[in-house]
């Protein structure tokens, strides 16, 4: 393959250990630039924990994580990487405003950005009100909000459509690639297999590993499967591991 | 570090409180009622004299000291330090902001103290006011990064407030304020010279009596400023970016 742009993401044999108990063990992948990819797994397979580690949040015990050319976590990076957690990490005794234009402060990110993220989000009408009065839906996208200050190149979202209606979720969707085609690089972790569909490209992950790193297309050719739920089946039945103890555990 | 990232916190966490203005109410009126009760149970005695100074050096430290604790640790477990660590903010900006942000709320806070105390309970203060307010202050400083990096030992609300009894009870006991720390026995009086709130109320009272100058004061001051700082350092190793 050509290769014109090198990977926005790129790591080598990421070992993470929690506790006593490993959760990567020497993961290996690279995202490519100005695409929406999508981290597949079922909860508990590493997701959090890949994604911690490229936005540098993450203790890890060895392997190398380059992100935009530099290692993971580095000063440079913490303005051009925009990080949504699973929990919304926002305030909840501030107004939707007042949270976006501290964040905004803290990235020294341009006062308009505000209203710009506010209408990207849909928020404009719940600008002024308190986040705990907010629904989980209108709380989880003042999170997303607070990630897309200052532009960044890079945005990493743990599962940002999780429990939104149907509409807003295909709405998010639409931003998403709005951003992509934008020029940024987007890596979005789901635990529901029917998202496959909307990304660019796909990770999927299980048990700390990648067991596929393809297009969707590719991905359902490669397996002979009719969709992603499937394709996961099929690619856990061939992984020498999981075939050797019969697939579970 | 930077000044606007700083002030953007200290702004920030202001913010918070002023949405909860039962927490304000609290946190200004509370103290004075307790003086104010202190100054009844010891009418017609010399004793409030004595102690109403360690008061006002008490409040400030306890309720920052808790407060500081509990919104700190708020934000560990809400997973808004680590949004926070993920951007350009310094650890020292969010150490400082919060100070600065309780330290405002602890002037306001003294001072509604300190008038009552003068004004209605009739404590003499000798010196001045504004020495007292200054000492009220450093206090205030101490108790907000102690609960800072006290947070950082804590895994919930529950265990955050029990830090209170094992790190101020003993300081407020040691203090001088129910016995004088010169005729407590030797071991424990050399115990409460290490102790920063023991130099706060020796502060306080030397400025009420006005029994030393002010050289003896900022002394005292800077005694308390070297723990806060200790505080602040070691609170600062516990806000690590990289967490497991």
């Amino acid at each position: 393959m050509m290769d014109t742009t090198e990977p926005v993401i790129s790591i080598r044999d990421l070992r993470v250990r929690r506790g006593r108990t490993a959760v990567l063990h020497g993961l290996s992948l690279s995202v490519p630039r100005g695409q929406v990819v999508g981290l597949l797994g079922p909860s508990g397979c590493g997701k959090t924990t890949l994604m911690r580690s490229i936005v540098g949040v993450q203790d890890v015990a060895g392997g190398e994580v380059t992100v935009l050319g530099g290692p993971a976590g580095s000063s440079a990076l913490r303005h051009k990487v925009g990080y949504v957690t699973q929990a919304e990490s926002v305030y909840d005794d501030l107004t939707v405003r007042q949270n976006l234009a501290y964040f905004a402060r803290v990235l020294g990110a341009p006062k308009s950005d505000v209203d710009r993220v506010l209408t990207q989000t849909d928020l404009g009408a719940n600008s002024g009100q308190l986040v705990s009065t907010l629904s989980g839906g209108q709380r989880s996208r003042v999170s997303l909000a607070a990630a897309l200050l200052g532009t960044p190149e890079l945005l990493v979202l743990d599962e940002p459509t999780v429990g939104l209606d149907p509409v807003l979720r295909v709405d998010l969707w639409t931003l998403f690639h709005e951003l992509a085609r934008a020029g940024t690089s987007l890596l979005v972790s789901s635990h529901v297999m029917d998202e496959a569909t909307r990304c660019d490209r796909l990770l999927l992950m299980r048990e700390g590993e990648i067991l596929a790193d393809e297009t969707p297309d590719g991905l359902l050719a490669a397996t002979g499967a009719r969709d992603a739920e499937d394709a996961f089946l099929t690619l856990i039945a061939r992984h020498p591991r999981h075939a050797a103890d019969g697939g579970d555990s | 570090m930077t000044v606007g990232r700083t002030f953007a916190t200290a702004g920030r966490v202001l913010t918070q409180i002023r949405h909860d203005p039962r927490t304000i109410v609290l946190l200004v009126v509370v103290p004075s009622l307790l003086i104010g009760l202190v100054a009844w149970i010891f009418t017609d005695t010399p004793i409030f004299d004595s102690i109403g100074p360690a008061l006002i050096a008490l409040f400030p430290f306890i309720v920052m000291f808790l407060i500081a604790s509990i919104t700190t640790l708020r934000e560990r477990r809400t997973g808004t330090l680590e949004r926070l660590l993920s951007m350009p903010l310094g650890k020292a900006d969010f150490i400082l902001g919060y100070t600065l942000a309780f330290g405002l709320l602890a002037i306001l806070q003294s001072a509604v103290a300190v008038s009552f105390a003068v004004w209605v309970c009739g404590l003499t203060i000798k010196g001045s006011i504004w020495l007292l307010l200054a000492v009220a202050l450093a206090d205030a400083v101490l108790g907000t990064t102690l609960g800072l990096f006290a947070s950082a030992f804590a895994r919930s609300e529950f265990q955050v407030v029990q830090f209170m009894p094992a790190l101020v009870f003993p300081q407020v006991l040691l203090g001088g304020i129910f016995l004088p720390r010169d005729q407590l026995p030797d071991v424990l009086h050399a115990i409460s010279d290490w102790l920063p709130l023991s130099h706060a109320i020796d502060a306080l009272r030397a400025v009420a009596t006005n029994s030393h100058d002010a050289a003896y004061i900022g002394g005292e001051l800077l005694i308390i400023a070297a723990f806060a700082v200790g505080a602040v350092v070691l609170g600062s190793i516990t806000l690590q970016r990289r967490t497991p």
